[in-house]
């Protein structure tokens, strides 16, 4: 049975990657073929012609005024996926229609969903409002991974792991030894683990980009919207600096980090990855920096990934692993991943 | 310090595992109000998940539910 859940809004793109061209990816085991209209609506339909299942996206198939005509025999489709022209006769036949996917474009992503579209609702889709805000600066990106989409949530979900993966970039001492507080919400499907860490040594991460020297106060706040929304909300201040009475927090740093973890396959994944600062609006240097030192960690996290990808497929099933309270986070969100899959299992013991 | 985090989210159904500073021990608090301390993670998931079972009890000190915890 397949462990990626369906009737989920999933991200497929960013927005930036699809223009008035024929582009093509993989969502969950679905290859889905995207282009925007010309009035700039982005449109998403099956990447398989009906008749002999030549892809759209690949030439010499092309757009022509918003109709993709297959480039094996000439099928045209309008933009809701709908046959309009068949070579050598006027009749079309009435099943002549590609699959057509709903699609939501927010935050800077592009969304689709996977399953019954009469079930997709596009309020439901997660928010990541920091990276379309004029009050932030973002970079982003993606990396393909070749491991299961769950590996990464395990990996996202405990980050006592920075401080071994990524000593040198954003691990210190103290995100492993310091301990988590975890919520689980079923209802509103919200795993959330704050670590917060009072006196702590600052990593180059954010001693280069925020410019502070001594030790740090550094909150992580991870807010998960199973299936694949992921934010951190990262709070770097010095040594005693709180958020004031009113709530505001002018003395401190934030950077919000938010991934969106896509399964391509069930065993490969789109890591998408953004990073989103409160300070230094524009200073080019410092996105540059945070793109290139968190680009460098999420190739860290897929080095180790893909080799325990690779571990996992050769062994037999049945492993039996072994938690601890770092794992606190992580185990919630795999129950709640298994309920999305399989609404009436209660795995409650998940080791 | 550590200070223990503010309560974020504020469902009614909202399960809440707390790693006691200075210990190796969680204390679970389900959405009923009963509270539990166990020793590692899958323990408090399941006393958690359980609900109500052993959750007709307010939260009890400590000693009691360590000393629950480890029957």
């Amino acid at each position: 049975m397949s462990s990626i859940p369906t009737d989920q809004w999933y991200v497929a793109a960013y927005g930036r990657e699809i223009g008035q061209e024929l582009f093509s990816r993989t969502i969950c085991g679905e290859s889905i073929l995207f282009w925007r209209t010309g009035a700039g609506e982005v449109t998403a339909m099956s990447d398989r012609c009906v008749h002999r299942r030549f892809p759209l996206s690949e030439a010499p198939s092309r757009l022509v005024d918003d109709q993709v005509v297959c480039g094996y025999h000439g099928f045209t489709y309008g933009a809701d996926g709908r046959c309009v022209a068949v070579p050598g006769q006027t009749r079309v036949p009435r099943t002549a229609r590609l699959k057509s996917y709903p699609t939501v474009e927010r935050d800077s992503f592009v969304w689709v969903w996977i399953g019954d579209p009469a079930k997709a609702d596009p309020a439901a889709v997660p928010r990541a409002p920091w990276l379309a805000s004029p009050d932030y600066t973002t970079v982003s990106g993606m990396e393909p991974l070749k491991a299961r989409f769950e590996l990464l949530v395990d990996n996202l979900l405990d980050l006592s792991h920075e401080t071994y993966l990524h000593g040198g970039y954003i691990g210190t001492p103290e995100v492993a030894a310091t301990p988590t507080t975890t919520e689980v919400d079923d209802e509103a499907g919200i795993v959330y683990v704050s670590r917060h860490m009072d006196d702590a040594e600052c990593p180059p991460f954010y001693a280069k980009s925020t410019g502070l020297t001594g030790r740090i106060m550094r909150w992580q706040d991870i807010e998960y919207s199973p299936p694949c929304l992921y934010k951190l909300h990262s709070r770097i201040a010095p040594v005693g600096v709180l958020p004031r009475p009113d709530g505001s927090d002018p003395d401190a740093f934030h950077v919000e980090v938010v991934y969106a973890i896509t399964p391509e396959t069930e065993h490969s994944t789109h890591d998408f990855w953004a990073v989103a600062r409160d300070f230094a609006l524009d200073d080019q240097g410092v996105s540059d920096f945070l793109a290139e030192q968190n680009r460098t960690v999420v190739l860290q996290d897929v080095a180790a990934l893909d080799v325990l990808e690779r571990v996992i497929a050769s062994e037999p099933p049945g492993y039996q692993e072994l938690s601890i309270n770092i794992d606190t986070g992580g185990l919630a969100a795999r129950r709640m991943l298994a309920k999305l899959v399989e609404p009436s299992a209660a795995p409650a013991r998940t080791a | 310090m550590n200070v223990e985090p503010t309560r974020m989210l504020t469902g009614p159904g909202v399960l809440r595992v707390v790693w006691l500073p200075g210990s190796d021990l969680l204390r679970g608090t389900c959405h009923c109000g009963a509270a539990y301390l166990a020793e590692g993670p899958v323990e408090v998931w399941d006393w958690l998940l359980g609900h109500p079972v052993g959750h007709d009890a307010a939260a009890v000190d400590g000693a009691a539910e360590l000393s629950a915890a480890r029957r």
